[in-house]
């Protein structure tokens, strides 16, 4: 039963999951497995075993395109300068309600 | 091209310094991941050969009601083990690989698991002071400094009371019945009292590699130190149960206020480590059997992956729209 050629591995999947119906889907770890179903099953093992999620997305991690932590500074630079994008940039009178 | 590497490096001890955590594709000096390859998989090597000294326990449970618990409590540590393998692969090392270092001997694991459990009290034992020892090393190493691991930590940690508390549980269940019953309690903490204090590691003195681990944030505490809080927190929880811990040097000492306790055998603790404790052999063996054994089934899976993929694939080349039923327009008409 043992093969002498190791069999090649198993995609990777990073799996993402929704704990409570409002919030978003939070990458909570990967897994191997043969194809997205299984991965599925899977996750739903390795990651909810106490009720931890209400919906679970899998996707293989080759089809994630991630941004360079090299490139950090000049990726967000743009949004680095642009103060006025925050409501504390306006000065309100204190006795203006609601604001 | 040769890239400068003191502005990465400069980078990665800022990040250190700030106690902000390291991610996978950050820059990180070889030794740091080397390291943290290492101790990582050794923690996922521990928690899969963690099953087996319980999991011999599961067929004989007393009741159902502890049968579900014991299984539940042995597939949590095999969901352990998975979250860090993937924080292990997250620094560039294949799963496959990892397994076969485990079972070639290549990587260890935590020297606990080499000894047998040979009562059903030992359930408990192993609940009690051998998941307790767990939580006093993981919970400080949910602030390690490498992200994935750190974030494996958080969530084993938050599954492990349950550990600890069914076998304090059992065992006191047991405390509550014949004398027997009793005596079998406390052989059975007799036996993993000191096992459970080497769970530790080797005292500061012979641990080389602290120092370096905790410069870089991957470790938080000393081994000695994280001995000392298990000792603390575990003597009244002793006291509650009934039992005694098989060191005559244990007692308060007020100016330190901890206890003070006896050195554990370290010529043990080596030898076991070494691969000559009761049950290494055993442990590797059944490891190896369980990857042997399973082949067949990653074998079907793999090709009812495949076999699912080509009916996709077909279905999706008879419903693709054909030229000729494309209008002039371009639309497709439906029928
Ligand atoms: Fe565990
Ligand atoms: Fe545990």
């Amino acid at each position: 039963m043992t093969t002498t050629q190791p069999d090649p591995e198993w995609p990777l999947y990073e799996v993402f999951i929704r704990s409570k119906r409002g919030l978003n889907h939070v990458h909570v770890g990967s897994l191997h497995a043969p194809d997205a179903e299984m991965a599925l099953l899977h996750a739903r093992d390795v990651y909810t075993r106490r009720n931890e999620g209400v919906s679970i997305w899998v996707a293989k991690s080759a089809d994630i395109t991630a941004s360079s932590p090299l490139e950090k500074d000049p990726l967000f630079a743009p949004s680095g300068d642009k103060v006025y994008r925050h409501p504390t940039f306006y000065d309100i009178p204190s006795n203006v309600p609601h604001m | 091209m040769q890239v400068d590497q003191a502005p990465l490096e400069e980078a990665f001890e800022a990040t250190i310094a700030a106690n902000d955590r390291i991610e996978p594709r950050d820059w990180m000096p070889e030794h740091y991941r080397q390291t943290l390859i290492r101790q990582v998989a050794q923690h996922a090597h521990s928690e899969i050969i963690g099953m087996q000294p319980e999991g011999n326990w599961i067929t004989r449970a007393p009741s159902l009601r502890r049968k579900a618990v014991l299984l539940a409590k042995v597939q949590d540590e095999a969901g352990h083990g998975l979250y860090l393998y993937s924080a292990t692969e997250t620094l560039g090392v294949s799963r496959d690989e990892l397994t076969r270092r485990l079972i070639s001997g290549k990587q260890k694991y935590s020297s606990i698991f080499n000894y047998p459990t040979l009562t059903y009290a030992d359930v408990g034992t192993i609940g009690w002071l051998v998941d307790g020892a767990a939580i006093c090393n993981q919970v400080p190493l949910c602030r390690t400094s490498y992200g994935p691991y750190g974030r494996a930590m958080i969530r084993i940690c938050k599954e492990e009371s349950f550990h600890q508390r069914q076998g304090y549980e059992l065992l006191m269940t047991m405390m509550r019945g014949t004398d027997e019953q009793r005596a079998m309690v406390q052989e059975s903490v007799d036996r993993f009292w000191w096992p459970a204090l080497m769970m530790f590691g080797p005292p500061d003195g012979d641990s080389p590699n602290t120092a370096q681990s905790m410069a870089w944030g991957i470790k938080r505490h000393t081994n000695d130190e994280l001995r000392q809080r298990f000792v603390d927190m575990s003597m009244p929880q002793a006291e509650a149960l009934g039992v005694t811990f098989p060191d005559p040097e244990l007692k308060w000492n007020e100016e330190r206020g901890s206890y003070d306790y006896g050195e554990p055998d370290w010529e043990e603790f080596w030898h076991v480590v070494k691969g000559n404790g009761p049950c290494n052999t055993q442990r590797v063996a059944h490891r190896k059997a369980a990857y042997d054994d399973g082949a067949w089934v990653r074998e079907a899976a793999s090709a009812a992956a495949a076999r699912n993929e080509a009916e996709a694939s077909q279905a999706r080349v008879e419903q693709a729209p054909r030229p000729s039923l494309r209008g002039s327009d371009g639309r497709v008409e439906t029928r």
